[in-house]
């Protein structure tokens, strides 16, 4: 392989995993946008997402489609469930009791896929093939493809649901100002309740079509909303289509760091990258100086 | 410090001193509340970062880690070239405090960027770094023998050097026998000395800044305290904590590995603060030595030790959002209402 191609395998496998990490960081936002929590129960959606599709699929010979289907209404129930059970009684909650709480949310979800599952890491089959397509001397899965669509089709799809529908408008309300938006008839709590689905089954998405690359299990979390939350910082918080990009930015430096520096600090380079934007500019690359004024760093 | 304060330090005093007398000879009970001690230690130095400057960390664990993983390397190694030929190994003592001084040194590094951020964006750089910690102890495989850790770390000097009348086997001291009653009453002085010194510092001008800035930090920089300083010092001794109680623990179990260090492990420090009751250096104590001995009565548990600690968590946070300490203490005000209580 010619050093050129060499990097062009690198980028492309960077832009499997940056995919991921833009939909976790997708998931981020969708909350914080109507709550300002940010969930840090984020990663465990997805790896719920990869196992429970692993035992519809794989288990219960359900067909993939339906698979697919059932996977992310199962976990936006999980989301719900949480907001309902953790997040709706809290009375006042500071900012230290919402991120202890969503923390002990996350390991109670991974102690229970512990004790489902068990320590065991999981296949999937890939959704098309797994005869690797020549791209310009590197191979290119025709599971990055699904990837890549899917990713696409998600941002599209939510950014017609923010626009056009009514309950897309009234959670960007919420968004906007929670008091203006109780004033006008807006049902916030229910509102909350909605992002807190919609966001659990954008990061079921991600863990069902990462599963036939990266495999999954229970422990993956963790490491996936901290990369996912490294992008939604890089794209500026809040911002979706800054997410996506600064998701496949982090994949991408990665994966060239894995391969021409060590793969053993391939995750400290994204952590390195999430920790250098905090410090330097922590309204992100593509959030303006004025909005980040207003928000509490 | 206050009388309450006082008294219950004799109380704890007493009840450690006596434990290893009312155990006897079971040596596995003592092994458990010397982690216990360690583990409050740690505990106490959080509960000043969360409870009283109001600041979150996620990455307590990999400070412990430093710790641990230094005094481990400074008493084991013996390099044959090189300038440290002469100086390695060093004695555990030294260790130790060289130990503190190099993760003061990161924790103060980290922490002057860190604590610039608040909420969530400071609870994700904290884990951020805990992580990267984590990552650099699996991956210098040769240095610390990577994800299976190393051992072959010596005891410290202090163990087996009681006078000869305390450990004679035909008196009535033979207890004093068993290595880990000598670590165990080293570890629990240990946790006085660090709680008499949180508790004077909590009572003092540094103490009040604190706590103003943790009921507003605007406030409180408005009234001339400077936020940022406080808080990095709290944070830097916090890890001082934190990196005592590493060494201790590597010297104890004469063996570490990334498992004493990771997410995991932060996380459940955060969890006996918060059970404990965060914004008091007691309820950090009372937190650790719960969390420590619960799970020997969970045995049946196992791996699923991470599920009984989330569900106490959220427990704990729903129901009795100050902790257990504050919440008993409030719970018997509501059966016997002597006077009014608020909240």
């Amino acid at each position: 392989m010619t050093l050129a191609s060499q990097i062009l395998q690198y980028i492309l496998s960077g832009i499997n995993i940056g995919s991921i990490y833009g939909l976790v960081a997708i998931g981020f936002n969708i909350i914080y946008n109507t709550t300002g929590i940010i969930n840090l129960a984020q990663g465990e959606f997805v790896m719920l997402g990869g196992m429970i599709m692993v035992s519809l699929h794989v288990g219960a010979h359900i067909p993939m489609l339906p698979a697919f289907f059932l996977t992310v209404i199962l976990v936006a129930a999980v989301g719900g469930l949480f907001e309902r059970l953790a997040i709706h009684p809290l009375k006042n909650p500071t900012v230290l009791i919402l991120i202890i709480i969503t923390v002990a949310g996350s390991i109670l979800m991974k102690g229970i896929a512990m004790f489902i599952w068990g320590k065991e890491t999981f296949q999937l089959p890939h959704f098309s093939g797994e005869e690797p397509i020549l791209f310009f001397g590197a191979s290119l899965l025709p599971q990055t493809l699904w990837i890549l669509g899917i990713t696409a089709g998600i941002v599209l799809l939510l950014g017609l649901f923010f626009r056009y529908t009514l309950t897309g408008k009234a959670m960007r309300a919420c968004a906007a100002n929670r008091t203006a938006a109780q004033l006008v008839g807006i049902d916030v709590r229910k509102m909350v309740f909605l992002s807190f689905a919609l966001s659990a089954a954008i990061g079921a998405a991600a863990g069902i079509v990462i599963t036939p690359i990266a495999l999954m299990d229970y422990d993956r979390g963790a490491m996936l909303a901290l990369k996912g939350f490294g992008a939604a910082v890089l794209g500026g918080l809040g911002n979706s289509g800054g997410a996506v990009v600064a998701g496949f930015m982090i994949g991408i430096l990665e994966c060239l760091g894995a391969g021409f520096i060590s793969s053993g600090y391939k995750d400290a380079i994204a952590l390195f990258v999430l920790l250098i934007v905090l410090f330097v500019r922590p309204s992100g690359i593509f959030g303006s100086a004025e909005t980040a004024r207003l928000k509490d760093f | 410090m206050g009388r309450w304060n006082r008294v219950s330090l004799v109380v704890l005093a007493g009840v450690a001193g006596a434990m290893p007398f009312l155990l006897g000879t079971d040596s596995y009970y003592i092994s458990v509340l010397v982690m216990a001690g360690i583990r409050s230690i740690v505990a106490i130095g959080l509960s000043l970062l969360m409870g009283y400057a109001g600041q979150i960390s996620l990455g307590h664990g990999a400070l412990f880690g430093l710790g641990a993983y230094s005094s481990g390397l400074l008493t084991t190694l013996h390099p044959q070239s090189g300038w440290l030929a002469g100086i390695l190994p060093l004695s555990p003592w030294t260790a130790l405090v060289v130990a503190a001084v190099m993760t003061a040194a990161i924790a103060y590094a980290i922490g002057t960027p860190c604590l610039r951020l608040r909420g969530h964006y400071l609870a994700m750089a904290t884990l951020a770094f805990g992580e990267i910690v984590v990552i650099f102890f699996v991956a210098m495989v040769d240095l610390t023998g990577g994800p299976s850790g190393f051992g072959g770390i010596p005891d410290l000097p202090y163990v087996g050097s009681f006078p000869a009348w305390l450990i004679d086997p035909e008196g009535g001291y033979n207890l004093f026998v068993y290595r880990d009653t000598h670590y165990y009453f080293l570890v629990w002085i240990v946790v006085i000395l660090t709680l008499i010194f949180s508790l004077n510092l909590i009572h003092s001008r540094v103490g009040r800044a604190l706590r103003s800035i943790h009921g507003s930090e605007l406030a409180a920089s408005t009234m001339g305290v400077n936020t940022a300083k406080y808080k990095v010092q709290v944070f830097v001794l916090s890890a001082i904590f934190a990196s005592v109680a590493g060494s201790l623990y590597a010297h104890f179990v004469t063996f570490v590995s990334p498992t004493a260090c990771e997410l995991k492990y932060s996380i459940l420090l955060l969890t006996m603060v918060a059970v404990g009751g965060m914004a008091n250096v007691w309820g950090a104590v009372l937190g650790a030595v719960l969390l420590t001995l619960l799970p020997e009565y969970l045995r049946a548990f196992e791996d699923y030790d991470v599920l009984v600690y989330g569900g106490i968590l959220i427990g704990i946070l729903m129901f009795m959002p100050q902790g257990l300490l504050v919440g008993c203490i409030q719970l018997i005000g509501k059966i016997k209402p002597v006077r009014k209580t608020t909240g």
